[in-house]
């Protein structure tokens, strides 16, 4: 469903991601892990057509996500680090925005934006503006609203930044019901060794932009010979400390959570 | 086309509900409005150039709209770094509808804006000559709107963080501002200052309502209608390409 094959991405003399390439299959979920700053943001925004590569091939569903662009885009939804609602909106008006930029016909979109709402547990609160709602119920809402146009891969992006463990359980079990259900292939990245083991059929660990790891969960930890996910990881990655340096995006994140009350 | 209206009609929606913001937003013209058109009235006065309030109200709703427009797309920079922005993007949409769309809520929340102030100035004892021909001034509105809408959206699209917004402020739509001669006349101006107005083009948005409510104005009318549909043509291409190469 995704195939990338030596895939690098430079910024000036930086190379964030080098030489990488991998490939999942269809309904597989795939958990790509690393440090900050490994090139797990910069591999989602290449393979959602948002970046692009600077050599190597990627697939998505067997199209060049570079030359067909809207065809390809049409096949995945995204949830993005960073809060992508409109606040001001309703719920249901989130939905339906995205719905007319997917062209879901009008009919379809009402059916399925119902339905979705009411599998998220959102459809109470739909007439509510998306500004009102907890951290838990923004994420649900994206991954509803990135369900809608039925795609057959959806990225996910630390989906669980900063939810409850309560939100963050309820969040997986969805998106391992919608996967079983409608056979999505589903692609994260997350900071939650316990969640990859737990939810992950195969991981995928990027360090210096590099592919370091790939493999079951279980593979890995036999692989580097430790007991539990986090403890790979950490021999793949070492324990150094990575300190991305303040982009403009992170400042601007913290000036946001500052004026928000510290709510995502 | 679906495109297009569903994301002027979210411009036009987060207008409405922001009320607090509409209030808020018209602290700035009625200042100018009441304290320089009664401040400074009795001078005007004098110097033989009849009613200030008649003459800035145009220039006080043309401030209003060149504000409302700009920093509908200056947003940009706020939706693009964590905002809305990506959703859009990554849809299987042409950037060119995308662009078209929030350029177009935006000149149109700023004509509303407009004519809310207009409303203000109408309060405040400001009288148009003609009553017939407040619609042309609507459309000069428009022109104003569209084209600074455009000018935002250029700029929006390339700004980084919150400093180079201030920039902005101080250095491009305080100076448009005070140039355009929204606040004095056009006429008699030493020389450098005289071709310094001439290259703004707010000046010639709010020349072109001086001249349908008022009857009076430094330019050919048809000179501010053509250089507002050129400019504003031209920024609309500009916006439209640097839009196209945003990436996130």
């Amino acid at each position: 469903m995704i195939r990338v094959r030596n895939l690098v991405k430079t910024f000036g003399s930086f190379t964030a991601v080098n030489d990488v390439s991998f490939h999942v299959k269809e309904g597989e979920i795939f958990a790509f892990l690393g440090p900050n700053g490994a090139g797990k943001t910069t591999t989602i925004k290449m393979l959602t057509t948002l970046l692009k590569p600077t050599s190597g091939a990627i697939e998505i569903d067997g199209l060049d996500p570079q030359v067909r662009q809207n065809e390809a885009r049409r096949r995945f939804g995204i949830v993005f680090q960073d809060p992508s609602l409109d606040g001001d909106l309703t719920a249901w008006e989130n939905m339906e925005i995205h719905g007319v930029l997917y062209h879901v016909p009008h009919k379809i979109r009402r059916l399925r934006s119902e339905d979705l709402l009411k599998l998220f547990e959102l459809w109470e609160r739909r007439n509510d503006q998306v500004k009102k709602f907890s951290g838990g119920m923004k994420r649900r809402l994206e991954i509803a609203r990135g369900f809608l146009h039925t795609p057959r891969i959806l990225f996910l992006d630390e989906p669980t930044l900063g939810l409850d463990p309560q939100s963050r359980n309820q969040l997986w079990n969805i998106v391992k019901k919608v996967n079983e259900s409608e056979r999505v292939t589903v692609f994260l990245t997350t900071h939650y060794m316990d969640e990859a083991d737990r939810v992950a059929h195969r991981i995928g660990v990027i360090d210096h932009g590099k592919l370091v790891a790939q493999g079951t969960p279980r593979e890995i930890k036999d692989q580097t010979g430790a007991e539990t996910l986090e403890d790979a990881f950490l021999k793949l990655t070492g324990s150094t400390i990575r300190d991305e340096s303040a982009d403009p995006a992170a400042m601007m994140r913290q000036f946001a959570k500052m004026w928000s009350g510290g709510k995502r | 086309m679906s495109v297009i209206y569903i994301l002027w009609l979210r411009e036009i929606k987060r207008y409405i509900r922001s009320r607090a913001q509409i209030v808020a937003s018209l602290g700035q013209p009625m200042l100018y409005l009441l304290v320089l058109g009664f401040g400074l009235g009795p001078v005007f006065q004098r110097a033989g150039n009849g009613n200030y309030l008649q003459f800035v109200a145009p220039g006080v709703i043309g401030m209003t709209v060149l504000f409302s427009s700009v920093f509908s797309g200056l947003g940009l920079l706020w939706d693009r770094q964590f905002g809305f922005l990506k959703e859009t993007l990554v849809a299987p949409v042409p950037r060119l509808q995308l662009m078209i769309g929030k350029t177009l809520g935006g000149a149109t929340v700023a004509v509303m804006q407009g004519l809310l102030v207009t409303i203000v100035c109408i309060i405040a004892g400001f009288r148009p000559a003609h009553m017939a021909t407040v619609p042309i001034a609507l459309g000069f509105m428009v022109l104003i709107a569209i084209l600074f809408a455009a000018l935002g959206m250029a700029i929006g699209s390339g700004l980084q963080d919150m400093q180079g917004f201030q920039l902005i402020m101080n250095f491009l739509v305080l100076p448009i501002y005070f140039l355009s001669g929204a606040l004095f006349p056009l006429t008699g101006l030493p020389v450098v200052l005289g071709y310094i107005t001439k290259a703004d083009p707010l000046a010639y948005g709010v020349d072109g309502m001086r001249h349908v409510l008022l009857g009076q104005s430094a330019f050919d009318p048809r000179v501010d209608l053509l250089v507002l549909v050129v400019v504003g043509s031209i920024l609309l291409i500009i916006g439209a390409q640097r839009f196209s190469k945003i990436e996130v």
